[in-house]
């Protein structure tokens, strides 16, 4: 088939080896290389967010990516979110607000709201339901998504981060 | 019952909520068995077309192409996909086989299958496939579906998929009687479910065995293990059906559908195990649509606004080939058109139409949100023209307490003995005005700030739940005191496992850490019944219940034996067993278990329970509020503020509750402002993808208020329940449209038609010149 291509990825820390056609997208590569399946598809046409992915600190979606061009980035997954088997301060806000039902979107919505916290760290509810807006869940109705993201940045607030 | 209920009625923490926050959930595509190959499928690009040839030779050619196949060459007699629900005489004539052979009937349709290495080399060769179409005319339309000029199905000689009549009372006479009566046209517009998570299975046949197990299934495995198997003659105990994680269900997902059929195929042609994974855009046409109700609405009252009678005509657009939901969607829009009102009249002539679309199937409240957007939408027309606030107009006509139980009559075929349970309608109502400061509003309505016009609309329902067959559970407690639950229910992502360990939790007085839910698949329990129609919290809370008593007996049993003493003097409490004895001597449910199994290797500490509620349905009902501002140069609606009430009998966990409400509230604002399957009249869907069909996003909230009421607990099981899955729905079309009406009565512009979009607003606007 198509020539293949090597590629170093850096993916939560870890760099990994991979052989992709040039046409793979990152969204394929982290799922069916690595096995690294938290990065959901949606759509496969960039518009609900599932397959968001953190690379050098900002939001992409890996969907809209092709792994080819990942060379030499940092990539932070879902699964890279947590500290072993403690959740992250946004996942446990999500936890507690009942912020996931099915959780199918669930890994897109994390990796977008730590990149919006990141930017900006005290964000009005306007601005997260903004920053969200290209993320799309199908069960929750977004409030309690909404609700766990300003908690979580209230709650670095007040930690001094 | 155990002595404290710490459980049910708390929001407990969801269990299932670590995979899925770490991204260690398996939804179908994370699942990889070795050996595993994929296959895509080549769907028709016509709406209507005679298939005349069709060439596999260049896709088979594609270095990776593993095998490729049509109709012609399956081996076996392609099966019809069963009806399962609503399935009404007539039916029978327009059931779909799992691919095309001589012809497609909608854009979508599959044609053929191939199967390669990986999804990439499969989708190259889908390009190659050619086929040689003669297109036919489409039929898009119900009118032109019932002119019958073109046959969708032409050995049926209709597109009449069935047609009947249902009513109670006289409602001619009703008519004849009346001072006033208004008739209007309502449609809804063709929207569905759309999961987050696109649909996909993985097939593993292996004839010798013989042994077909499907990974994906969910919602009625059972049901679909019992076609599957006579479809491929193999008996039912070498189908296993194994459930995964699932990413939103919401009707559609887990029925049976062609790739059913396809994946096993497939896996079976080649000897090895073959998924498919749904992308969007096939997903927008493979799927169920849903709703697209046309519904002609008469009715009756006096002068001071006393419903007298109904009248209707309600048509449903099928699609294609009616699918295993059958009648429901009609069906229950027909049912439900007369709500929680005294209708003492009500005639329907219900119409089932198959035109050259995407079948039809449900979706969360099929029926209801139709039915209560025409009926609630005439009531503010009736209010208007008799100059009765809608409120008012309301309150007259919802039935009492004292007019419950009711029995509806026969307004679904065979359904005689429907009967709304007891309940006080009223008392929904009147707390939703309050919340929502109705009093303040009267002289509000259509006030222009800005430019935006502010309306406020109110609406009422009433909804079923729980219907279908018994569900099973099973406890069991191992020697190391872990408590493993398994049900026949399937988990569609709404928390079934945290309810069921609530449940039993609370019924076995133990901690709910200590407690493991499994469900679903077919190999976990012996039968199940299935998750719809928002029937998981009664029907395997139930069952989950009965299997906790059922278990504290056997505790008591094993306890007896072991103390060797008689079981009379021993109770079940705190999770343990008590003698009353000098010693005060406890067995805890641990000890129990190691003694079970010590006395043999068929002892275990375990229960099994099956609950059937007999048919009796409970019915949650409440009231929804809307208020929209409009701003009237560019048509667009925002609602501002959002409050509902719904009586759920008793809330298992109130924020399992309340994401319930609010998920379903803002899905119903999708179906009433954005969702929809629009068509040409070549039958193209031209929404075929996430750029087009547009559905809401955390931009487009109001304020909301979600009331959980717990006024009425369910009469049919002890723990009260009613379902809680709909009732955020069902209503918001009916809620928005009056809130829209009212928001431009200046203007006098009726809300008829869904969804309601700024540039038909605008041209409604336009036309009387504003
Ligand atoms: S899958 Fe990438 S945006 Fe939807
Ligand atoms: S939790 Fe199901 S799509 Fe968001």
């Amino acid at each position: 088939m198509t020539a293949q291509h090597s590629v170093t990825l850096n993916v939560n820390g870890t760099a990994h080896d991979c052989e992709v056609e040039a046409r793979m997208t990152l969204a394929d590569c982290l799922r069916e290389k690595l096995d690294l399946t938290g990065t959901h598809l949606g759509c496969e046409h960039g518009v609900c967010g599932a397959c968001t992915v953190i690379v050098d600190g900002a939001a992409v979606r890996s969907c809209l990516m092709f792994a080819v061009q990942a060379q030499g980035v940092q990539i932070t997954t879902v699964e890279g979110l947590a500290d072993g088997d403690t959740l992250s301060d946004l996942q446990q806000a999500f936890h507690d607000n009942f912020a996931l039902q099915c959780g199918f979107c669930t890994p897109g919505f994390l990796t977008t709201a730590e990149s919006v916290l990141a930017e900006n760290p005290s964000p009005t509810r306007a601005e997260v339901q903004s920053a969200i807006s290209g993320n799309i869940c199908r069960c929750t109705g977004y409030v309690p998504i909404i609700d766990a993201i300003l908690d979580t940045a209230k709650r670095r607030r007040e930690g001094g981060q | 019952m155990s002595a404290s209920t710490p459980y049910i009625g708390r929001s407990v923490k969801r269990l299932e909520d670590r995979r899925f926050l770490t991204g260690t959930g398996r939804y179908i595509d994370d699942i990889k068995l070795p050996d595993m190959a994929v296959m895509a499928i080549y769907r028709s690009p016509h709406a209507h077309a005679r298939i005349n040839a069709i060439d596999l030779t260049a896709a088979k050619a594609v270095p990776g192409v593993i095998d490729a196949f049509c109709a012609a060459d399956i081996d076996m007699d392609l099966p019809e996909i069963p009806l399962r629900l609503a399935p009404f005489d007539g039916f029978e004539r327009f059931l779909q086989r799992p691919i095309a052979d001589d012809k497609v009937r909608y854009v979508g349709e599959p044609v053929a299958v191939v199967i390669a290495s990986d999804r990439y080399i499969a989708e190259d060769a889908l390009d190659l496939i050619e086929v040689d179409f003669a297109p036919l005319p489409a039929v898009t339309q119900v009118d032109q579906a019932a002119a019958g000029d073109t046959l969708v199905h032409e050995d049926a000689g209709e597109n009449m998929a069935t047609r009947y009549t249902v009513g109670r009372g006289d409602a001619d006479d009703a008519f004849r009687r009346a001072a006033y009566t208004r008739r209007e046209r309502f449609t809804t517009n063709r929207h569905g479910a759309v999961p987050m998570e696109t649909r996909g299975l993985i097939a593993e046949f292996n004839p010798d065995t013989p042994l077909l197990r499907l990974h994906g299934a969910t919602k009625v495995n059972f049901f679909n293990r019992r076609h599957l198997a006579a479809a491929f003659d193999l008996p039912e105990a070498a189908v296993e059906l194994i459930e995964t994680d699932v990413g939103g269900g919401f009707g559609a997902r887990g029925e049976l559908y062609p790739e059913d059929y396809l994946v096993p195929i497939a896996s079976r042609r080649i000897g090895r195990p073959v998924k498919w994974i749904e992308d969007r855009r096939e997903n927008l046409t493979a799927t169920n649509h849903s709703r697209d109700i046309v519904c002609d609405l008469e009715i009756a009252t006096t002068d001071e606004g006393r419903i007298l009678g109904m009248r209707a005509t309600v048509q449903g657009d099928m699609g294609a080939y009616i699918r295993t939901n059958g009648g429901v969607v009609a069906s229950k829009a027909a049912q439900f058109l007369p709500g929680p009102y005294r209708v003492p009249a009500f005639s329907c002539d219900v119409q089932f139409l198959v035109t050259n679309k995407t079948p039809v199937g449900t979706f969360r409240g099929p029926g209801r949100f139709e039915a209560n957007f025409c009926r609630e939408r005439m009531l503010d027309m009736v209010a208007a023209d008799l100059n009765i606030d809608p409120a008012e107009l309301r309150l007259r006509n919802l039935m009492e307490p004292a007019d419950l139980p009711y029995r509806i009559g026969e307004l679904v075929p065979g359904d005689v003995n429907a009967t709304f349970d007891r309940g006080n309608y009223p008392s929904a109502l009147n707390q939703l005005l309050d919340e929502v400061g109705y009093a303040d509003w009267k002289d509000r309505q259509g006030t222009i700030i800005d430019g935006r016009a502010y309306g406020l609309g109110i609406a009422c329902f009433i909804e079923s739940s729980a219907a279908g067959p018994p569900e099973t559970a099973r406890i069991t407690v191992a020697a190391d005191g872990a408590i493993e639950i398994r049900t026949g229910a399937s988990s569609v992502g709404q928390g079934t496992e945290t309810g069921m360990a609530q449940i039993c939790a609370d019924y076995l007085s133990v901690d709910i850490d200590r407690i493991g839910v499994l469900h679903g698949s077919t190999t976990l329990v012996p039968t199940g019944g299935g998750t719809f129609h928002s029937r998981n919290t009664v029907m395997a809370g139930n069952a989950v219940r009965m299997a906790a008593e059922t278990l504290q007996a056997r505790s008591i049993e094993l306890a007896a034996l072991r103390w060797n003493t008689d079981a009379s003097g021993l109770e079940y409490r705190d999770g343990a067993v008590h003698q009353n004895d000098a010693a005060a001597s406890v067995l805890s449910l641990v000890e129990l278990a190691a003694f079970a199994q010590s006395r043999g290797t068929d002892e275990a500490l375990a229960a099994d329970a099956a609950f059937d509620n007999e048919g009796k349905l409970s019915y949650s009902y409440g009231a929804h509020a809307a208020l929209v501002a409009i701003d009237v140069a560019t048509g667009v609606v925002e609602v501002e503020k959002y409050v509902l009430t719904e009586e759920i009998g008793r809330a298992l966990n109130p924020a399992m509750v309340q994401g319930q409400a609010i998920g379903g509230l803002v899905q119903g604002l999708g179906g009433t402002f954005l969702d929809h399957m629009v068509y040409d009249e070549d039958g193209q869907l031209l929404t075929g993808s996430f750029a087009d069909y547009l559905l809401p996003t955390s931009t487009d909230l109001p304020d909301i208020t979600a009331i959980a009421l717990e006024e009425s607990p369910s009469e049919f099981n002890p723990m009260g329940f009613k379902g809680a899955g709909e009732g955020g729905i069902v209503a918001v079309a009916a809620a928005v449209g009056n809130a829209v009406t009212h928001a431009l009565n200046a203007h006098n512009i009726q809300i008829n038609d869904l969804p309601i979009t700024p540039d038909r607003l605008r041209a409604a606007l336009r036309a009387v010149g504003a």
